[in-house]
């Protein structure tokens, strides 16, 4: 079972309360790369039901024109999780993010309720993938095992707000609380082989702040940034959209490795660099975001 | 499906609806409030009246206050109501007689 679109681009995915209708009718007008219906902290207690109706409905007849559509569950430890599981499948999603993961039983756990799911309403065996975020220290040292407990996992998010409360700290808006947590999730994520998603960042008076974040996250090796509004779309896109001078560069790395390889030379120079294999994924990985950002006007 | 209880679904924001639910009377007795009653009145009915019988509703006072809801929405929101009323929250026919 492998889901092509397991390493889909993802550079933003834009928090929506399923709840709201006019939040979820048309998040696509501002392009972001995946939507994240959320059943979960953003709906209240009284209206877990109704959001479902809304949730199913927005999923069934709503075209969102090629955005990712991942639904946020409520966590395992409450009594909503599993009709949550059943109303996604059941409409389709592409995804599903659980909330405050520790342990690849947590991931199991998920995994088994969507199989079940996708048996009893017909859909696809392993359409649907998981996310699972992060939200803990129990979380972060679980990591690893988080990363490699389903194949149907394609990534893994870090839940800034529970996280820093867990470590009994607070968000500064420096970072400087994320450190260990972020490092240690892209470090899991990398050895795993699945994606990595940064935390969102809610001070929508600071721009600047938020740009230095994206930034920080971006020199880490995250895939993407967790985001609340349509304004922080433009800013993550921008700083993942690769320089004129990156592109010129992985064309000629991807070139001469193809080139090399044919002739049997493992190492050589591109513009006074020494180059060998290992730079390949890197490079071709440059050239699928310079597609994805429709700055790419060369032939690979 | 009997509707015994009084039950509620939505809010008067812009995009939604709401919808109350509560005992009828052997028929389908609705009363519809939208600002674009002119324009869409003939197809809120119109939907209304396939979800409460694809639910197997026939008998209840449907109230919808209409504040520019899609139908998908207001789909939602009537089956919202509707299961609030039966006290229905887990073992959902979606896809069934929700869709």
């Amino acid at each position: 079972m492998s889901n092509p679109n397991k390493k889909r681009l993802r550079r933003t995915m834009m928090f929506l309360n399923a709840q709201k209708p006019g939040l979820i009718k048309d998040p696509y007008i501002y392009k972001p790369d995946s939507i994240m219906l959320d059943l979960e902290d953003a709906v209240a207690e009284n209206q877990k039901d109704a959001a479902r109706f809304s949730l199913y409905h927005a999923l069934k007849e709503i075209d969102y024109r090629g955005v990712e559509r991942v639904v946020r569950i409520n966590a395992l430890d409450t009594p909503y999780w599993k009709e949550d599981i059943r109303c996604c499948v059941a409409g389709g999603c592409d995804a599903i993010r659980i909330p405050k993961t520790e342990s690849a039983n947590d991931v199991k756990l998920v995994e088994d309720a969507i199989a079940y799911a996708e048996r009893e309403f017909g859909r696809p065996a392993g359409s649907t993938l998981i996310m699972a975020a992060i939200e803990s220290a129990r979380g972060v040292m679980k990591a690893l095992d988080i990363c490699e407990a389903s194949e149907r996992l394609f990534g893994i998010a870090l839940s800034g707000g529970d996280y820093t409360k867990d470590l009994q700290t607070h968000i500064t808006g420096t970072g400087i609380e994320l450190m260990g947590a972020r490092q240690n999730l892209v470090i899991a994520a990398r050895a795993a082989g699945v994606q990595c998603f940064d935390t969102v960042y809610t001070n929508l008076d600071d721009m600047d702040g938020f740009r230095r974040d994206v930034e920080t996250i971006h020199l880490m090796g995250f895939d993407g940034k967790s985001i609340i509004n349509p304004r922080q779309i433009s800013i993550v896109h921008d700083i993942y959209t690769p320089s004129e001078k990156d592109i010129v560069f992985a064309e000629k790395v991807v070139r001469e490795i193809d080139e090399k390889k044919a002739q049997g030379i493992g190492v050589f120079t591109v513009d006074g660099k020494m180059i060998d294999i290992a730079f390949y994924d890197g490079a071709k990985r440059t050239i699928e975001l310079a597609k994805a950002s429709g700055v790419y006007k060369g032939d690979l | 499906m009997e509707i015994t209880r009084p039950a509620m679904a939505g809010t008067l924001e812009s995009s939604d609806c709401q919808v109350t639910v509560e005992k009828g009377e052997g028929k389908i007795d609705l009363t519809l409030d939208s600002a674009v009653i002119n324009q869409f009145g003939n197809q809120i009915c119109r939907v209304t009246m396939e979800t409460l019988e694809r639910l197997g509703v026939d008998s209840v006072k449907i109230t919808i206050v209409d504040k520019g809801a899609l139908d998908c929405t207001l789909k939602a929101r009537i089956e919202g109501a509707v299961y609030r009323s039966l006290q229905q929250k887990e073992h959902l026919p979606w896809g069934g007689m929700i869709r």
